[in-house]
């Protein structure tokens, strides 16, 4: 394919175009008579239909183009979105989904597509007989409107002149355009569909010679005509089309409909060839033939405003975000090094500089992390269509809200989050909200709620998943982690109830009774556990028997560039990330008492067990003691615990590093970073220490 | 393998490198380069032939005594001890040598199956014996000391 080089722009926008489309489609099942979400979804389709043909996907133009005409049905009132529509429509868009993935993965994007669009057909004429025939026939070509003239240049059949007649009434002023591309135009389609996307941002396309088909194949010369309905004042229609680069000239007259009604056509096409270099002619003489000019929408006069609320972005790869963020790591070793060779030397104007310099390159750390974030929307925005398939296939009826989707997050974490936010979503879902039969004898509506949140707290980002469902069974739970030995029961009696639910997650655990085909397919909460801690999150559990449940899941800002304490142990250098620490403490070695063997203090009243790193991580004996003991205070959860250490050095920003693949599982270490004399300290995992 | 030497298809080049009083050669392909003995940082709670990790240009590489991994008496790092950097499939690793100095190109028919007993190093680890003139190299298995699972 010649194209090549455009795919990445084709794969991202039809995936930006999908994702909008089966938004507006979700909202539109919720408010069917708002027809403004229809043009919305009609527009996306229609330009991801000239994307697909532009690139020679011919199953999904000819999806989307069959999409398109139930869309426009229902656009003009002539179909309901009931039921069976809507389900044919996102049976399409799964279709339409499955061909783009398939592209992104470097297949060819064909894929048998006779029953979507054998159902799209069946879903747009079983509501024909409700339409004035000619628009039936119209439609039900499974060709567009546009396409349905066959007749030359100005000639218009008999619907097309009723179509004219009605939106002279209301208001529009018709235009027919002759387009001339540059004779050397090397993508004539990419053209012709720039051409189209300006038009119908200002107007309605009602007509085009030749067809809009044949100008996506480029079966034409250099010039087409094209009728359009619009409000827009000529002027400015003509100069936007004209600022489509090759493009040589753009000729336009206003059509009197009246006029032509008259059987005045013949002469309507001589002036096409006469009035054409004069384009001001009769800009603005509207024929106000119906004093009441209804301003009823038919899909151009939304679309003004959304314009300008549009930011100003570039694309800019994911890669070179990372090779940007690599350099950056680098630099802030480098700053590190300088920071302590100027403290060194205690040089005033260098210390000065090294403070500068440290000051801009926070700035610049700041500025480069929030690049890399985005909007966990990213993840969110497939929810909603899972969610209602989901609740159709298990005969529940489920009302997902969705709070904080702006909240953002670093993309390596987006990345991650998704598979096991599913899971957790269909765990709800499945085992959480019940049947309507049953909800309704327990007096509950019908209608079960999951709220999915996200929102801000401090360096993290909390997701919750809630849902009113029946609740975690707390006996069942125990029983069930007893038999499968995953505790013992002298350990359940020491439990909390949060840390009973919390079994949950432990290895092998599913406690539906029944195995459906939506959760308990033998990956267990466990893999979502492991997962949220392999990105230094935490997974916790909170439920009340027949009220609900709360799953919520925190989650750090940021991965690569962490805030840690530095500690010395004998001569040995190691991080404690900050955010495990609770405070730092120095204590006098004999207000350490012993309790079964384990060494403790007494903390603000509570009892904190010491966790000596020098014996933890084998650290040879360099014969420093002092009569009193560092501690860093740190914890997991509601548990705490002191590691002792030999002296704090300080807080520092520091780059994670891995340890690299041929170290895998080592106890108690997440990784390492390079500090600023080049050493490689290691980052102590405070999780693993406490038990 | 490069693709100019089709023609020699069956050669390999190799890095010769010294461990007690016995030569190994490793394919060249994969040493991403040869250091001087350098600082490394010690890992807790893991192999002892592990000696830990060093900077390498800004890379965390782990680091083994290949003397240790084979069981053959320890020596004290010195000027001639040298740090091969392996690099394959996305995994990073130092071996530590007495000392590295050779690059020769062997003709494929002069490599022969490992005898059943070579020294004491452990015959998984070995792909075969090279013989060259009076010289005898031990060709190393490379997958096999990438991949190799601590315990």
């Amino acid at each position: 394919m010649s194209n090549v080089e455009y795919l990445d722009v084709f794969i991202d926008e039809s995936q930006e175009h999908l994702q909008l489309i089966n938004n507006s489609l979700l909202e539109l099942e919720n408010q069917p008579n708002n027809l403004s979400l229809v043009s919305e979804v009609f527009r996306s389709a229609h330009t991801l239909k000239g994307m697909a043909a532009t690139m020679g996907y011919e199953d999904l133009s000819h999806l989307t183009h069959t999409m398109e005409n139930v869309l426009d049905a229902i656009r003009n009132e002539q179909l309901e979105p009931d039921d069976k529509v809507m389900d044919a429509v996102f049976g399409s868009v799964d279709d339409l989904e499955a061909m783009i993935e398939d592209i992104a993965s470097g297949g060819d994007g064909k894929r048998d597509i006779e029953q979507a669009v054998q159902q799209l057909e069946l879903a747009l004429n079983g509501e024909v007989p409700e339409v004035p025939n000619q628009t039936a026939n119209a439609t039900s070509e499974t060709e567009a409107m546009l396409e349905v003239g066959t007749v030359l240049d100005e000639g218009f059949d008999q619907f097309e002149m009723t179509v004219l007649t009605q939106s002279q009434e209301q208001g529009f002023t018709v235009y027919q355009l002759k387009i001339e591309l540059d004779e050397n135009t090397m993508l004539k389609a990419a053209r012709v569909f720039m051409v189209f996307e300006i038009l119908e941002n200002m107007g309605e396309v009602i007509k085009s010679t030749p067809p809009v088909d044949q100008l996506e194949e480029e079966n034409f010369d250099n010039e087409f005509v094209v009728t359009l309905l619009t409000k827009e004042p000529g002027t400015e229609l003509e100069q936007s089309i004209r600022n489509v680069s090759e493009i040589d000239n753009v000729q336009m007259i206003e059509i009197n409909v009246n006029e032509l009604k008259a059987g005045l056509g013949q002469q309507e096409s001589a002036a096409t060839e006469t009035a054409v270099l004069e384009k001001s002619v009769p800009t603005k003489k509207q024929p106000a033939s119906s004093p009441d000019q209804k301003v009823e929408d038919s899909g151009s006069s939304d679309q003004q405003p959304k314009k300008s609320d549009i930011n100003k972005t570039i694309r800019v790869n994911i890669e070179r975000l990372d090779v940007l963020m690599n350099l950056f790591e680098e630099l802030v070793i480098d700053r590190g090094r300088l920071e302590q060779i100027s403290s060194e030397l205690n040089n005033s104007e260098l210390n000065e500089t090294v403070e500068r310099m440290s000051r801009i390159s926070g700035d610049l750390q700041e500025i480069i992390l929030n690049m890399r974030m985005m909007p966990v929307e990213q993840v969110f925005n497939r929810f909603p269509r899972m969610v209602r398939s989901l609740s159709k296939d298990l005969g529940k009826q489920i009302n997902l809200t969705i709070h904080g989707a702006e909240t953002e997050l670093d993309r390596t974490i987006i990345d991650e989050i998704g598979d096991p936010l599913v899971h957790l979503l269909r765990n709800s879902i499945d085992h959480g909200i019940e049947k309507p039969e049953v909800r309704r004898n327990l007096g509950k509506s019908e209608e079960g709620q999951v709220e999915l949140r996200a929102y801000h707290s401090g360096n993290n980002v909390f997701i919750e998943i809630e849902d009113d469902g029946a609740g975690i069974n707390k006996d069942k739970v125990i029983q069930k982690a007893l038999t499968n030995g995953v505790v013992t029961e002298e350990e359940i009696e020491k439990m909390s109830d949060q840390q009973i639910f919390s079994l949950l997650f432990a290895s092998g655990f599913s406690t539906a009774e029944e195995v459906t085909d939506v959760s308990g397919r033998g990956v267990g909460l466990d893999v979502v556990r492991s997962t949220f801690e392999s990105l230094g999150g935490i997974v916790e559990v909170d439920s009340e028997l027949g009220k609900g449940s709360i799953f919520s899941i925190q989650l750090p800002l940021t991965l690569s560039i962490i805030d840690v304490m530095l500690v010395e142990v004998q001569t040995e250098k190691y991080a404690i990330p900050l955010s495990s620490i609770v405070e730092t403490a120095i204590v006098n070695k004999e207000d350490v008492y012993s309790a079964h063997n384990q060494k403790v203090i007494d903390f603000r009243g509570k009892v904190v067990p010491l966790i000596f790193l020098q014996d933890t991580f084998d650290v040879q004996e360099a014969g420093q003691h002092d009569e009193y003991y560092s501690l860093v205070l740190v914890n997991k959860g509601e548990k705490m615990a002191g590691l002792v250490v030999d002296s704090l050095i300080g807080q520092h920003d520091i780059v994670l590093k891995s340890l690299g693949s041929y170290l895998t599982n080592v106890f108690a270490i997440s990784g390492a970073t390079i500090l600023g004399d080049g050493q490689v300290a290691l980052i102590v995992d405070t999780n693993a220490l406490i038990k | 393998m490069e693709v100019t030497e089709t023609t020699a298809s069956q050669d390999l080049k190799v890095i010769v490198f010294q461990l007690k009083d016995e030569e190994y050669a490793i394919e060249v392909d994969y040493v991403q380069s040869i250091e001087r003995m350098q600082t490394v940082t010690r890992i807790p709670k893991v192999s002892p032939y592990i000696i830990g990790v060093m900077n390498l240009r800004g890379i965390i590489t782990p680091v083994i005594d290949l003397r240790k991994r084979f069981g053959i008496e320890e020596k004290k790092y010195d000027e001639t001890t040298r740090i091969l950097v392996l690099s394959k499939d996305n995994i990073e690793l130092g071996l530590i040598v007495d000392s590295a100095n050779d690059v020769i190109d062997i003709p494929a028919e002069k490599i022969e199956p490992t005898p059943e007993v070579v020294g004491s190093v452990e015959e998984e680890y070995l792909r075969g014996v090279i013989k060259l003139d009076r010289r005898l190299f031990t060709l190393l298995n490379l997958d096999k000391v990438l991949h190799d699972k601590q315990s």
